[in-house]
């Protein structure tokens, strides 16, 4: 291992390559840096993370060097402490200081500002800069980020995540000298699904939280929790913060497997829901056409009678977590317990667990998919199926020149603007075989757009190319099979090619197909991963649960819901009764019989599988007023308490289903004590604690209890760092900002210390079943065949509660060629009658040459279709409104 | 301006002739042993330069040769003379350049304002293509160039190499960290070599007349001529071809003809803007890149600044750190708040507003803004005639602030 001297003293460290930046800071020195991140690396702009180096024990004098532009070298002699350089270094921030305000105390930055941390690292304390200040004029970039740009230092780290690193156009640097300006080129919403992060990467006050700011806390006074995203299928950690009952934020919670150091905007800004007024606190009871708030024994004792009278069933949600659906399967029995999925769409989960279990390699974590060689993305718009898969895509697809071929050219392996120099935009290749335009298509080598059948047939195409046992396709139009003979050729060649693809399109035969294509990469001599998507949080983790479909479960008489907003009416149209474990009012639960107040992710504690596999553990961020529990604790107590607590639960899930055997070993269980105490929700310096009841008591009440996990919703409690799956906050002392998270990682940029991740989906010898060759797509005379399109914003149903997000969503359409648009006489923009499973809908018609031919796109939860896309429907011009 | 029959006459496109029939090591060689030094004011050994780029079947390509034609040094025009007044001997020096680092393609990025020269330049490529000096197989050889004039969007910062690489490729004049260099990692990421107008029309010559023949017209161990120049309250303002090594006081006396009526020399800039003050006690020092060095300045560009008795220096220096304050591209802190910060304390000065201790804040960013300190050298050269002023006119600081203002302005000489 080498050594490095630094102040005189002798550090072993561990990375060729590294900066003496990230080799100071992995040892655990405190040097001061802005325009260095982890994830986007040097490039030399701030000049704030000076030191001396010595070239040998005789030298005396050292030359001032940028830490995070030279290399780490073995033998090396450092000096942070050394005085010029510890003056220097506070003379950058006097210059950094010059024009920025004295606005701390009204910035939503302040308290946890990397510029506040690194000004007192540095020791500047007096202003003798006497002249006047720059100033800016602010842009409105939309309803997520505020921006401030009087407060900027000019790191240029907002461009360099937001066009670099995320490839957003909109946001750029203009001007030159003192005179810099980060911003759009008008005012106008942030179009980057990433924008968010801004806030995160940003040291200062320039792009803050602007939902936030509506309803701001102080970070130290927020109440914090180790969470799992639950807007999607991918499983990003978050970290939501609470306060006065109501959740105030979401940020990013650095996984190394899962998210690193960034989310997407419907991550951190969907939680609106949780704090709406529409939200269901105590029981409600029918009485005639009324729901009337009732008590919870009157509640719990109806439904207990309603279980007793006829046939029943228990209906689960992909949305809730292993514990509420295990739950309420105990309570219904397995075989009245439903997934809460129709059968086609629980068909496409079973395949892709059975995908992923086929495989000859697990899931691949966020770092291996961004070391893929080649991609291959089939039937995904990752964008706004799984937004932060597509932004590891990015990487992947973005050739960086390795350690070898860097130390050829001269170049540091952490030096980012020369490695982008060097590489001049190259990309790996990326096959986007998807139903239409994309994200990702200005990055594709190829995109092929077509219906979903069309797409397994060029992926088996492909396979059959790369594996003479995989079935021929004999019929493919001579582009295509031109294509499928490039896409084959290249991905012969790729070491670590990376296959995508989910449930989004719908089509079991683009499943099957990429089971087929799978193996044939794994018969060649590369290493293949398998990515896939899965619409919902746990989706996965109802594909290992199981259960009989919606439609059987809908059979029965009285029917206790778990979730009842992902449902439609009509599909439980049959029962006589409803119980309904809600957050909120939906269209079933205002016609139920009893309603229970169900928490939301942020007011319960469980385990979500994601789509890759991984389990995942949420922990309960704050108490919400009312009578409200989790899924879980309902069924425990119709049960007459079955379960101690949240642990008891876990055990018998881990008993009873060997899939689940691991999830006790995510996160400590419930009695785990550092030192004799609990970890603390609260941080050290949270306030108000005597005062925030007095208007109720003037003595102050204890905390909640919180039997189900090792965290206490309190600021008493244990003050050393927690295991990994319990940090509730990035904090150290000298870095109260998200940047403190190098504190808590095994080196920088590195996995959480002592974090490990558990699969409960993983390769075990199967094989799929033989594939047949769809038949190729015949456009049908007076029908489309309509197929579900995705949006970041306007899919996911509970995000849409949040205003911003629902400002953003588009107005429904419905998307078809122009070809098909002139044969059917509609003008762009026109008004068109679709019909589709006995429904009518009128809709506005977008004519995009991205959509196949004899197809259509209607968007995912903007409109409600009656029936599983993809499905034929008849469209006719219709009259305007 | 020539055309290229009178420089052929006169001798034009022999160099290249020469130069084809050695292979591109010999061309480097050549221009090694004849000490040319780049003539764009860092003064690094052409020949040096030219041989870090890979050559052979091996070497990535394209490549390229860029010229700096960005001369936008404050006090400086002498590459202005080359390029308006003989635009065939750097195309010539081009395609020999081009040959010793196996360049196919070359770009000629110029200055904003000189319109005339890119004119110039854009007729002489013409005529140079049609007469098969460039373009496909140059001569027979089997050498291929094409040359390319690029006009700036003028901006200072691009005259920095690896910032004006970046311009080219239309991106934001921000330099590069170095390494890498140019010459493996350069314009595109491709190997490229960035010379110096000035530079390159010395290479013809040396071709021409051989190594030997260039040492000799030296007075210095520096080899060939230097362009020369003078400006300020000096007789005959210019820029004159001299001898390498001449000395500072023959070029201020005889060729500038000295001081005008009335004026007496208090300093001088040597090589334009960015290097230190030198002062009458230095006039015996010979203009060559060492001895300039020795005498705590830079040989630069070669073409002065003179700064006479009856203006202020503190007003020059205002003039000049304004200048660079504006051009400073904001990429590395100290350049981009550091300069604005000199600027006002010396306007403060000058207005009368001047406080006890700014002399010594304008001392600490002379080595704040140091090399090293700052991403690239603008900052640094910023500095140069700030550190020397403050060195050799301390007192002019002073009596700024002790008399609240400018002593010139309020008692003007008459």
């Amino acid at each position: 291992m080498p050594t490095i001297f630094i102040d005189g003293k002798e550090y072993r460290y561990e990375g060729e390559g590294k900066s003496l930046l990230e080799v100071c800071l992995s040892l655990g020195f405190d040097v001061p840096y802005f325009c260095w991140h982890p994830a986007m690396h040097a490039v030399g702009a701030c000049r704030q993370c000076a030191v001396k180096v010595f070239t040998d024990a005789a030298d005396t004098r050292g030359k001032i060097v940028m830490s995070c532009m030279t290399a780490a070298v073995d033998g090396m002699r450092v000096s942070i402490d050394d005085p010029e350089v510890v003056d220097f270094r506070a003379r950058v921030i006097e210059w950094l200081m010059i024009n920025h305000p004295h606005d701390c105390a009204v910035c939503d930055e302040g308290g946890e500002c990397h510029l506040q941390d690194m000004t007192v690292m540095t020791g500047h304390v007096y202003r003798r800069y006497r002249f006047d200040k720059r100033t800016y004029r602010n842009q409105d970039l939309g309803p997520f980020i505020h921006h401030e740009m009087n407060r900027c230092i000019q790191c240029y780290r907002c461009v360099r995540f937001y066009r670099d690193y995320a490839d957003g156009r909109d946001l750029d640097v203009f001007g030159a000298h003192d005179h810099v300006y980060f911003g759009r080129f008008a005012d106008g919403a942030l179009e980057s699904p990433f924008s968010g992060n801004l806030v995160e990467v940003c040291p200062t006050g320039v792009f803050t939280d602007k939902v936030f700011k509506g309803q701001y806390a102080r970070k130290w006074d927020l109440t914090t929790a180790p969470s799992v995203c639950t807007l999607c299928g991918h499983g990003c950690n978050i970290l939501p913060g609470a306060r006065f009952g109501t959740l105030r934020r979401v940020r990013n919670r650095f996984n190394h497997a899962v998210n690193s150091y960034f989310i997407c905007d419907r991550g951190r800004y969907g939680f609106q829901f949780v704090n709406g007024e529409y939200r269901v606190r105590t029981p409600l009871l029918r009485e005639g056409d009324e729901l009337r708030a009732a008590s919870v024994d009157e509640a719990l004792t109806r439904i207990r009678e309603l279980l007793q009278s006829g046939s029943m069933a228990g209906i689960g949600s992909p949305r809730a977590s292993v514990e509420a659906n295990y739950a309420l399967r105990a309570l219904v029995g397995a075989e009245r317990f439903s997934h809460g999925l129709p059968e086609q769409q629980f068909a496409l989960l079973a395949a892709l667990l059975a995908l992923q279990r086929s495989a000859m390699s697990p899931s691949p974590t966020l770092p291996e998919v961004e070391q893929a060689d080649a991609v291959i993305i089939l039937g995904e718009d990752l964008a706004n199926t799984a937004p932060r898969l597509e932004l590891a895509v990015r990487q992947a697809a973005r050739i960086i020149p390795d350690e070898l071929e860097a130390a050829a050219l001269g170049i540091l392996p952490f030096d980012d603007a020369a490695l982008r120099e060097a590489a001049q935009g190259a990309t790996h290749p990326l096959f986007l075989c998807v139903t239409g335009a994309t994200s990702l298509d200005a990055l594709a080598t190829v995109t092929y757009r077509a219906v979903p059948d069309e797409l397994a047939r060029l992926a088996l195409a492909v396979a059959h190319r790369l594996d003479a046992s995989a079935p021929a396709v004999t019929d493919l139009a001579e582009d295509v099979a031109a294509l499928a003979d490039r896409m084959a050729e290249i991905l012969r060649n790729a070491r670590r090619p990376l296959l995508i693809c989910g449930a989004s399109a719908g089509s079991l035969a683009l499943i099957a197909a990429a089971g087929r294509l799978l193996a044939a990469l794994e018969a060649g001599d590369g290493s293949p991963m398998l990515r896939t998507v899965a619409p919902a949080c746990n989706s996965m983790g109802q594909a290992l649960l199981g259960g009989v479909s919606l439609e059987e479960a809908a059979t029965a008489e009285t029917l206790i819901v778990l979730d009842s907003e992902q449902l439609r009416p009509a599909q439980i149209a049959g029962a006589k009764q409803i119980v309904c474990l809600d957050s909120l009012l939906t269209e079933i639960s205002e016609r139920a019989d009893t309603v229970l107040p169900a928490a939301t992710f942020a007011e319960s504690a469980g385990t979500l599988v994601g789509s890759d596999g991984l389990a995942q553990r949420f922990f309960q961020v704050f108490v919400p007023e009312g009578e409200i529990r989790t899924g879980w604790q309902w069924c425990d107590a119709l049960m007459a308490g079955r379960w101690a607590n949240l642990d008891a639960l876990i055990t018998e899930i881990a008993t009873e289903s060997p899939a689940f055997a691991r999830i006790c070993a995510i996160a400590p269980p419930a009695d785990f004590r550092i030192l004799e105490q609990k970890v603390p929700r609260q941080s050290h310096r949270f306030s108000g604690r005597t005062a925030m009841t007095a208007n109720v008591s003037v003595n102050e009440p204890p905390p909640p209890d919180d039997p189900d996990s090792p965290l206490a919703f309190s600021m008493e409690g244990a003050q050393k760092r927690p295991p990994a799956p319990l940090v509730p906050r990035f904090w150290t002392p000298g870095w109260n900002s998200a940047q403190a998270v190098h504190k808590f990682q095994e080196e920088v940029g590195g996995p959480l210390r002592g974090s490990e991740i558990h699969r409960v989906i993983e390769p075990d010898g199967s094989t799929l079943p033989p594939v047949t060759v769809p038949s190729a797509f015949t456009p049908r005379e007076g029908e489309l065949l309509i197929l579900p399109a995705y949006h970041l914003f306007g899919t996911e149903p509970l995000s849409m509660l949040t205003p911003g997000i629902a400002e953003l969503a588009p107005a429904p359409y419905l998307a078809l060629h122009p070809a098909d648009a002139a044969r059917l006489g509609v003008k762009a923009g026109g008004m068109v009658t679709l019909t589709l499973g006995g429904t009518t809908h009128t809709l506005s018609a977008a004519l995009r040459d991205d959509v196949p031919r004899g197809a259509a796109l209607l968007p995912v939860g903007i409109v409600d279709s009656p029936v599983p896309l993809p499905a034929w429907g008849t469209m006719e011009r219709g009259r305007h409104a | 301006m020539p055309d290229l029959r009178e420089y052929e006459q006169a001798g034009g496109y022999a160099g290249l002739r020469v130069a084809l029939r050695m292979t591109s090591t010999e061309v480097q060689g050549t221009v090694k042993a004849a000490n040319l030094r780049g003539r764009g004011g860092a003064g690094f050994p052409t020949g040096v330069k030219w041989s870090a780029v890979p050559l052979g079947e091996g070497a990535r390509r394209p490549k390229y040769l860029v010229v700096n034609a960005d001369e936008m040094e404050p006090g400086v025009m002498k590459d202005r003379i080359l390029l308006e007044g003989n635009p065939h001997q750097l195309i010539e020096g081009i395609v020999i350049a081009a040959h010793a680092i196996e360049a196919e393609h070359a770009f000629i990025f110029i200055r904003l304002a000189y319109r005339e020269a890119a004119e110039r330049l854009r007729r002489a490529i013409e005529e140079a293509a049609s007469a098969g000096y460039l373009g496909a197989n140059i001569l027979g050889s089997g050498l291929n160039l094409d040359i390319a004039v690029h006009r700036s969007a003028g901006r200072y910062i691009c005259g920095e190499e690896t910032a004006l690489l970046n311009a080219l490729e239309g991106k934001r004049p921000i330099p590069r960290a170095k390494p890498p260099f140019p010459q493996t990692v350069g314009l595109w990421g491709q190997p490229t070599v960035v010379n110096n107008v000035e530079t390159l029309c010395c290479v013809p010559h040396i071709l021409r007349h051989g190594p030997e023949w260039f040492l000799g017209l030296s007075r210095s161990s520096d080899g060939g001529t230097k362009l020369y120049g003078a400006s300020g309250r000096v007789r005959r303002p210019g820029v004159w071809e001299l001898p390498m090594g001449t000395p500072l006081r023959e070029i201020l006396e005889e060729h500038a003809g000295g001081m005008r009526e009335g004026y007496q020399l208090r300093g001088l800039l040597p090589g334009g803007a960015s290097t230190d003050f030198l002062t009458p006690e230095h006039l015996d020092i010979p203009m060559d890149f060492g001895s300039v060095t020795q005498a705590g300045s830079r040989l630069g560009t070669g073409t002065m600044v003179v700064l006479d008795d009856q203006t202020c220096p503190v007003s020059m220096l205002i003039s000049l750190e304004q200048f660079f304050a504006r051009e400073s591209c904001g990429w590395c802190t100290p350049c981009r708040e550091g300069l604005p910060w000199v600027v006002r304390l010396l306007r403060a000065l000058e207005n009368g507003d001047g406080r006890s201790d700014d002399v010594a804040l304008l001392e600490a960013h002379t080595r704040l803004l140091g090399p090293g300190r700052t991403f690239c050298a603008l900052a640094p050269g910023a500095m140069e005639p700030l550190q020397s002023a403050l060195k050799y006119f301390h007192e002019d600081f002073t009596r700024h602030i002790a008399e609240r203002g400018c002593p010139w302005r309020k008692a003007p000489v008459v």
